[in-house]
């Protein structure tokens, strides 16, 4: 036990002699440090969150699926020019194939993006895949229920995170990075420390490091602020109340666009966050999610 | 055997779809499940409230200018009734068409296209944004409906106005129905329209009237308008719900 240096800055030190002991598994003999990285309600709001983004993302690709196709202006139908479409079309045998098209190109996405497979295996002409919209099947009506009830579950989840992170000065402390952090050769040495996979180590890996801390600021000050008010502008009767949001976007259909446009920047931060958590150790990286306690091994200690 | 170990990748992947395949159809049947629908539905009164409270009753939609306007106005739903009753108005453009105002009414209404057209009148040029993600611009012109509901006397107990349609959008069905609540009936760009971008209202998008109602989404504008009654309740109409579409799951405020 002397053996061991325990550095805590929250919790009771017999919970942290139990979980030392759990943890310790095989490597009784070597050292760690516990670190407590989040408080309970971090915790709860992340899990919440994460559980609306993905429902919100899911049924708003079944709501984008009832019109697989964007615009920019005020205006935009079948017969307008789209930016952006998912689509089908027919092969030399008779096939449907699946396509993208983006401006003038057209990309083959046959068994992901407008041509893919149902629940029974048959092909289906859809925009996303059934496996990625709620419900399922398509059904505008049901999509748009799950949209907006998780919307509003988001938003006052959000409003909840937003109020405690600045009252308890988690953003400040955790969030905003520091002078030395923002110099661009730091930002430069991080970079190419994140592609060669080797994560921080001493005090650098007590504390978010400068990407880390870009990308949450990101996703939380541009584009979840961003999302809110592009889909508000969708809205007919908000319109009403707030035309210059309408003007802010230049229209109602560039909105719908940058509104998807910053649902997919979402999926990209999902996926790397994701690849994170994997590549630096999911068990210990979820745990520190859930209970707060992050186990930092001897060899990242110094 | 060998060749039938899982490495740690396939399992994590195998175990990933199953988990992903398992939420999924979790969701299809929470779908499905009535008590969790309304506990979806619930949003609604809270995108219904919020909105009343942040926009001014009178807050108008956007108007634009005739440089704005859409090439084609698409048209939805029911592009031709093609019933044997509205095929027969159609013959004659519309010179026995007859709209009725009734319900919860002191003088109950029965007007001619004509009538109509000799009231005062209000034109408009407004976005139009079906409930699927597509918007077209087009100008409108009609009778305010809050001058009709004057001209009826509508009794005090009077809490919706119903609109009943020519079309049916599935065999079988009851003609198509709709449903708004007293503040948009008084709402100055709430009209009856006959009229599109300067020509008579075509086939496609609803002849001889159709009702607009611009801080809404398409599936309210009611097309094929024959009859306006005054309610107090939506219960006994249809499917209860306020509208052909509510019935089918849509909500009924359709500001969002």
């Amino acid at each position: 036990m002397d053996s061991r240096r325990i550095r805590v800055s929250a919790g009771s030190i017999d919970q942290i002699h139990a979980q030392f002991i759990l943890i310790g598994g095989s490597e009784m003999m070597s050292k760690f440090e516990v670190i407590c990285r989040h408080t309970l309600a971090t915790s709860v709001l992340h899990w919440v969150n994460a559980l609306c983004v993905f429902l919100v993302l899911m049924s708003g690709l079944q709501i984008f699926n009832a019109h697989p196709r964007l615009y920019w202006g005020k205006y935009g139908a079948n017969t307008d020019r789209a930016v952006l479409g998912i689509t089908q079309r027919d092969s030399s045998d008779g096939q449907a194939l699946g396509v993208v098209r983006i401006g003038n190109h057209e990309l083959p996405t046959t068994g992901f993006l407008g041509v893919s497979r149902d629940g029974a295996g048959n092909p289906v002409e859809r925009a996303f895949p059934s496996w990625l919209t709620i419900p399922s099947y398509q059904d505008l009506a049901t999509g748009r229920r799950w949209h907006f009830f998780f919307a509003w579950l988001l938003v006052f989840n959000s409003a909840l995170y937003f109020a405690i992170s600045f009252f308890m000065r988690h953003v400040q402390r955790d969030l905003l990075p520091t002078q030395e952090q923002l110099a661009p050769t730091h930002i430069l040495r991080e970079f190419w420390n994140h592609l060669k996979l080797r994560f921080p180590k001493g005090d650098a890996a007590r504390r978010y490091n400068s990407l880390q801390k870009l990308a949450y600021l990101a996703i939380l000050f541009v584009l979840a602020p961003m999302i809110l008010a592009t889909g508000l502008t969708m809205s007919p009767g908000f319109d009403a109340g707030f035309p210059w949001l309408v003007t802010l976007f230049g229209g109602r259909q560039s909105a719908r666009t940058l509104h998807f446009i910053c649902a997919m920047a979402v999926v990209l931060f999902i996926v790397v966050h994701l690849a994170m958590v994997v590549l630096a150790g999911p068990v210990n990286e979820i745990r520190s999610m859930i209970t707060g306690r992050y186990i930092l091994p001897s060899s990242r200690m110094k | 055997m060998t060749g039938r170990v899982l490495t740690r990748r396939q399992m994590l992947l195998r175990g990933s779809t199953g988990l992903g395949g398992l939420l999924l159809g979790g969701c299809d049947r929470l779908s499905e499940s009535p008590s969790f629908r309304r506990i979806l539905e619930s949003a609604e009164s809270l995108s219904y409230h919020s909105q009343r409270l942040l926009v001014g009753r009178h807050a108008l939609a956007r108007e634009f200018k005739q440089s704005d306007l859409s090439p084609v106005f698409r048209s939805n739903g029911t592009s031709a009734p093609d019933t044997p009753e509205y095929n027969q108005l159609l013959v004659d453009e519309f010179r026995q068409w007859r709209l009725k105002i009734n319900g919860l009414v002191m003088r109950p209404l029965d007007l001619s296209l004509n009538d109509l057209r000799l009231m005062p009148a209000r034109t408009q040029i407004t976005r139009h944004d079906c409930v699927e993600g597509w918007s077209a611009i087009g100008q409108w012109t009609g009778v305010p409906l809050s001058a009709l509901l004057k001209m009826a006397g509508m009794r005090s107990a009077t809490r919706y106005i119903v609109f009943y349609c020519a079309d049916t959008l599935e065999t079988g069905a009851d003609h198509y129905y709709e449903s708004i609540d007293l503040v948009d009936a008084f709402h100055p760009q709430t009209i009856l329209a006959y009229d599109l971008n300067g020509k008579p209202l075509p086939v496609a998008n609803g002849a001889p009237l159709r009702l607009r109602v611009e801080r809404q989404l398409g599936y309210k504008h009611a097309k094929y308008v024959m009859r306006i009654e005054a309610v107090q309740h939506l219960g006994h109409i249809g499917g209860g719900k306020g509208g052909f579409w509510e019935d089918r799951g849509y909500e009924w405020y359709a500001g969002v």
